[in-house]
């Protein structure tokens, strides 16, 4: 157990400090903003006098590391700067903008994971229990066809499926969410989304489920299970899947934080106010400090999945957990 | 016809007599081993071929110019407007075709300078070793840790939306990947004896890089630039998509699906063809990485 806690912790400081090199990164983004661009925000209203009071109010006037220490300090705060679009005696702070989106893209992801991940496992465990037959064959199939899917064109599907005229009109094609929606009303309307991004990410997952498995069955304990008289799917349940849980966790969570990138194409088809939505709208408009808090926050997560996915399978994999 | 010329034009360059017959057993070789191939891996490629021709020829094959009114708005499919019009009465069918010019032509160059960006420097970082590689290394993993599409939506918000700006941002942030891949197959290589010999017979830096190292990866590095493409033709695709890409009135098969998907929401299927041709191309790129993976892969059935 000492030596997993080791790993473990090795993992998590290997873990901060990326999270502090990326929000470096994401800070330094703004430095390579090109001259001019407080004239290009400020369009009409451009005046010598406008234009120093921008630049000002981005702290173009001081060093670089002061600007960093202030805006990192923020964050941790839950401050993150003020949206380009405040105008005199109108201020938008972008941690009040963020707030609600990102409840909303949580909610979204969430009702993703809880559809997708059961769904993936139990199709991998039939594909591993009915492996080499048509059933097989034909999930093997529409699976890799689907990861090369962009995500548009599997929400358009599923537009045309279940909410045009064309066949069945039974869900709405807009997820517009009101922040007092009630549960009910709200997994209606997020239906969906989180149909489409169950699509974009169950084919990868059920076919690593259904590898994993595999993998397993070839050992020679599996073979004394079949010896001594066990079901299929015994041996499958019982058998095989604890020693085959490492990567099936680790693919799941990789595809979680996956869902990151898909979220924002998959929000904008179906106009949802999510976050990703609001970082599309955000760089169209070129306001900057809530593109980089959006780009922070969905880094952050990112990282932190990606770290789940990795402390995961060090921690649910037997040989580490009963060293000899 | 296309074929016979291209022949022809392979014949007269290769004007000495040997390195003609070497030529065409080459071209044998490839013809025998297309023949061999799972159905798959032929349609793949016989898709990745269409999509070529649509793209050099899409001046011929159009009947209309790519920015060219001719009809009123969202036309449905008739003889007249064989796939309908767009939102501003553009025939759809023209900007299906001239979108494989634009958009998989983008998404190539990206790829090409991905690869010429990632593969020099992580070729450099396996022979150079030390601090050249431990920089060059730390930098890539920084930027790894964060999602592409969300990274490019950030620089782009930064420097303002163009093509080159979109190419530029996505060959670097790609070329990363790329870099990780180089650097890890070719450090195999830098350790064999006759790259040794190379260096201590004086040759230079490039030369040993080009002639010595890149042979031998080319394999790896061929399969990876098929998914490499794909994964940047999607993101491309996905940026144009949310209007940050390839601008109008360019015909894109992302951004035609954006500006047509109104028509979805009454029932037709207009807004599915460009997203389709999208998916078709990945396909079809897919399945023939998936067999040219198998068979340099030295695996048998």
């Amino acid at each position: 157990m000492n030596a997993v806690l080791k790993i473990v912790l090795q993992r998590l400081g290997l873990g901060l400090i990326t999270l502090f090199v990326v929000s470096v990164i994401i800070f330094v983004a703004i430095l390579m903003l090109p001259g001019g661009f407080a004239e290009a925000i400020l369009g009409q209203a451009a005046t010598p006098e406008t234009v120093a009071a921008f630049n000002k109010e981005i702290g173009l006037d001081q060093p670089a590391i002061v600007r960093y220490a202030y805006w990192i300090a923020g964050v941790f705060q839950g401050d993150f700067g003020t949206s380009y679009a405040s105008r005199v005696g109108y201020r938008r702070e972008v941690a009040d903008i963020l707030a609600p989106r990102a409840f909303n893209t949580l909610f979204l992801a969430g009702m993703t994971a809880l559809i997708a991940v059961p769904l993936s496992v139990g199709l991998g465990l039939l594909a591993a229990l009915y492996r080499n037959t048509w059933f097989d064959r034909g999930i093997n199939m529409i699976s890799l066809v689907s990861i090369s899917f962009p995500e548009f064109f599997i929400a358009y599907i599923a537009i045309v499926l279940l909410a045009s005229p064309a066949f069945l009109n039974i869900l709405p094609s807009l997820a517009k969410v009101d922040d007092d929606a009630s549960l009910g009303e709200r997994i209606y309307r997020c239906a969906l989304p989180a149909i489409t991004m169950t699509l974009v990410i169950v084919a990868h997952m059920m076919r690593m489920t259904r590898a994993a498995i595999i993998n397993v069955l070839a050992s020679p304990y599996v073979e004394m299970a079949r010896l001594k008289g066990a079901k299929p799917w015994q041996i499958i349940v019982r058998h095989a899947l604890p020693n085959a849980w490492a990567p099936i966790v680790t693919v799941i969570a990789l595809n979680l934080a996956y869902l990151i990138v898909g979220v924002v194409v998959v929000e904008f088809v179906f106009t949802y106010p999510g976050m990703g939505k609001m970082m599309v709208d955000a760089v169209t408009s070129r306001d900057v400090p809530v593109v980089q808090a959006c780009a922070l926050v969905f880094a952050a997560t990112y990282i932190l999945l990606n770290l789940i996915a990795d402390v995961l399978g060090i921690v649910t994999n037997p040989r580490l957990l009963h060293p000899k | 016809m296309t074929a016979t010329h291209e022949a022809a034009s392979v014949t007269a360059k290769a004007a000495p007599s040997i390195s003609q017959r070497r030529r065409r057993s080459k071209l044998g070789n490839a013809w025998r081993g297309f023949v061999k191939a799972p159905t798959s891996a032929k349609f793949g490629m016989l898709i990745i071929a269409l999509y070529v021709i649509a793209a050099i020829f899409a001046p011929i094959i159009a009947p209309h110019g790519q920015a060219e009114v001719i009809g009123p708005g969202y036309q449905p499919w008739s003889w007249q407007y064989f796939m309908g019009t767009d939102q501003l009465g553009r025939d759809l069918f023209s900007r299906l075709i001239y979108g494989a010019r634009n958009t998989v032509g983008v998404a190539f160059l990206t790829t090409m300078l991905s690869f010429a960006l990632g593969g020099s420097l992580g070729l450099l970082a396996a022979i150079a070793k030390g601090w050249t590689d431990q920089i060059l290394s730390r930098i890539v993993d920084a930027l790894m840790a964060i999602p592409v599409l969300i990274f490019a939506l950030l620089l782009l918000s930064i420097f303002g939306t163009s093509v080159i700006k979109m190419v530029l941002v996505m060959a670097v942030l790609d070329s990363t990947r790329v870099f990780r891949l180089t650097r890890a197959v070719s450090q195999s290589i830098v350790v064999m004896d006759y790259v040794e010999a190379a260096r201590l017979r004086g040759e230079k830096l490039p030369w040993i890089m080009r002639r010595e190292i890149l042979p031998n990866i080319m394999a790896p590095l061929v399969a990876e630039f098929g998914l490499r493409f794909c994964f940047v033709f999607l993101t491309i695709s996905a940026l144009s998509f949310l209007g940050l890409g390839l601008q109008p009135p360019t015909a894109d098969w992302g951004s035609m699906v954006y500006e047509n998907k109104m028509l979805i929401t009454v029932g037709r299927l207009t807004p599915l063809l460009p997203a389709g041709a999208i998916a078709l191309l990945t396909v079809g790129v897919n399945f023939v990485v998936d067999w040219f993976l198998h068979k340099t892969s030295g695996l048998k059935e």
